[in-house]
């Protein structure tokens, strides 16, 4: 029944999955505003938010660096993926099948499908952070990476397995849930950010400066927290989503746009939803420190039932649901290209079974910066092979699309720069200090740098006129 | 009926976003902030599907298949 409902599902629809979105599918700006801002206040802003405070930023490096962060992360949007995916108007999958090959597609959608499955993982623990109040459920803290208690375990494993069998029946009304909750999530996420001020004595703009900077972001990180700076805020802001812009996992999306500028509609996102949405859930930790200063628990769900309420729990309960759902979702389908005679529900019951054992360890949570990070630079060399092949095939004298004009499925110049990138990016890591945040500024420069070196060397333009 | 269940889906909303602003003010407490912003997400919950129909025209939904 399972199958037969997503087979329905995807036979009313033409996903253009191996051709260019015809001009009259093309979407209004309307669709990507709305989509934007929605998928990107989300689960994992109830994080993010407090792991800033925890992290010791100061209030002025907090503010600049997500003004400028976002900015960066806009312009990727719009000036790195937006003119390509208009202009080719192609999947991420099949642009980079033709450029790389079926063979590294499949490499590249098993390590997506495992970053998902964290990432859905990470929300499932989000949610149960909310779900487990009224049990009195031990809450995991900063430092935990194991499970505390069998009851959090139990709770994960429930609702990871509530999401699943979701995800498996009835993607398209989860999709429509999770449009539904967006607008009221968004004011959520604004008033409890007021209500959080309120509790702090805010009542001026001295006494908004002064409290920001003596009691939300002081400066000072929690016990056995590293010190964040301007810079770590700059480039998180930046490069969180690096697997959707500069990783080009969106032209999967702006392939439906009437032109590239509608790049720019990213701001909703990244303004709207990282920047009032961090800032929002940063003050509704520090009311929960303020209250709470023997705790040492970090849990999303108490820490906006505190300040909001029961809303403020159920809305913490939605956003980590709605990026779970779709998330496995994702998984499986990437997994599918792999395994493509195996049923659709058959890989995602799979996939949250390993997302629910997954969110039982608080790590994913706890580490959810760092694993965001990582989780684009795994993926951001991709990105980088489509960047350079679009943009420098015909300037460096290499062919373009270079596994379709071959008819090759493995592509020896990306995989090189995929996994020769990720050893420089580790070896800077390890000997030369550069935390995970920064890397993929250098690793993007890298990747089409080894990527032209290869394809100049195997695919040159020259060698395909004289064959 | 759909005019009303917008209605009542506007005020669901407004008082999500309300009560927040008159807390700030120092016109409420935190116990009735926190009891008319769960009268919002009941109004909300309770009227919105019923009327909001909106296929999914984003590619993020639709992307997925291609994923």
């Amino acid at each position: 029944m399972a199958s037969s409902i997503f087979k329905k599902v995807l036979s009313e629809t033409n996903e253009f999955e191996r051709t260019p979105v015809p001009a009259s599918e093309l979407k209004s700006g309307n669709s990507f505003l709305g989509m934007y801002a929605g998928e990107h206040t989300a689960g994992t802003e109830f994080v993010i938010g407090p792991l800033f405070v925890a992290h010791g930023v100061a209030a002025g490096d907090l503010i600049f660096g997500l003004l400028i962060g976002n900015l960066l992360a806009v312009f990727s949007w719009a000036l790195i993926t937006a003119p390509i995916a208009t202009s080719k108007r192609l999947t991420l999958y099949y642009q980079l099948e033709r450029i790389v090959g079926k063979r590294l597609v499949a490499g590249y959608n098993l390590v997506n499908a495992l970053m998902f499955c964290f990432l859905a993982g990470s929300m499932i623990a989000v949610s149960a952070t909310a779900v487990g109040i009224p049990f009195g459920l031990e809450m995991p803290t900063l430092t935990d990476w194991m499970p505390r208690t069998s009851g959090w375990v139990i709770t994960v494993i429930l609702m990871g397995a509530v999401i699943t069998l979701v995800a498996i029946q009835g993607y398209s009304y989860v999709a429509r849930f999770a449009n539904l909750m967006a607008p009221w999530m968004i004011l959520i996420f604004i008033g409890a950010g007021l209500i959080g001020l309120s509790q702090l004595g805010v009542n001026s703009w001295e006494s908004l400066l002064a409290i920001s900077n003596e009691v939300i972001w002081t400066g000072i990180p929690l016990e056995g927290m590293s010190k964040f700076t301007i810079w770590h805020i700059i480039f998180f802001a930046w490069f969180c989503n690096m697997a959707m812009h500069i990783g080009m996992s969106d032209l999967t999306i702006l392939r439906y746009a009437r032109s590239w500028k509608y790049g720019f509609l990213s701001f909703a996102g990244m303004y709207i939803g990282h920047f009032f949405a961090w800032i929002a859930s940063g003050i509704l930790y520090a009311v929960f420190l303020q209250s709470n200063s023997a705790s040492t628990s970090f849990a999303p769900g108490e820490i906006a039932f505190q300040t909001a309420g029961i809303a403020g729990a159920v809305c913490v309960i939605v956003a980590g649901w709605t990026t779970a759902n779709p998330t496995i979702y994702r998984a499986g389908l990437a997994l599918q290209g792999i395994f493509p005679k195996t049923h659709t529900w058959k890989i995602t019951a799979i996939v949250g079974g390993i997302t629910s054992l997954a969110a039982c360890f608080p790590a994913l949570v706890m580490k959810l910066l760092d694993f965001v990070a990582l989780y684009g630079l795994l993926l951001m060399p991709m990105g980088a092979v489509i960047f350079a092949d679009f943009y420098f095939s015909k300037r460096f004298g290499f062919q373009a699309e270079q596994a379709l004009t071959n008819k090759s499925n493995f592509s020896l110049p990306a995989f090189v720069a995929w996994v020769l990138t990720l050893v420089i990016c580790l070896g800077l890591n390890q000997f030369y200090g550069i935390e995970v945040f920064f890397l993929g500024l250098p690793g993007w420069f890298i990747a089409v740098f080894i990527f032209i070196g290869l394809s100049k060397f195997y695919y040159s333009s020259v060698k395909l006129k004289l064959a | 009926m759909k005019a009303i269940l917008k209605i009542i889906s506007l005020i669901g909303l407004l008082l999500t976003m309300i009560p927040p602003v008159l807390i700030f003010m120092g016109s409420i407490d935190l116990e009735e902030t926190k009891s008319l912003m769960t009268l919002g997400m009941v109004a909300w919950f309770g009227s919105a599907p019923f009327w909001i129909n909106r296929r999914t025209e984003d590619g993020r939904q639709k992307s997925e298949v291609g994923s």
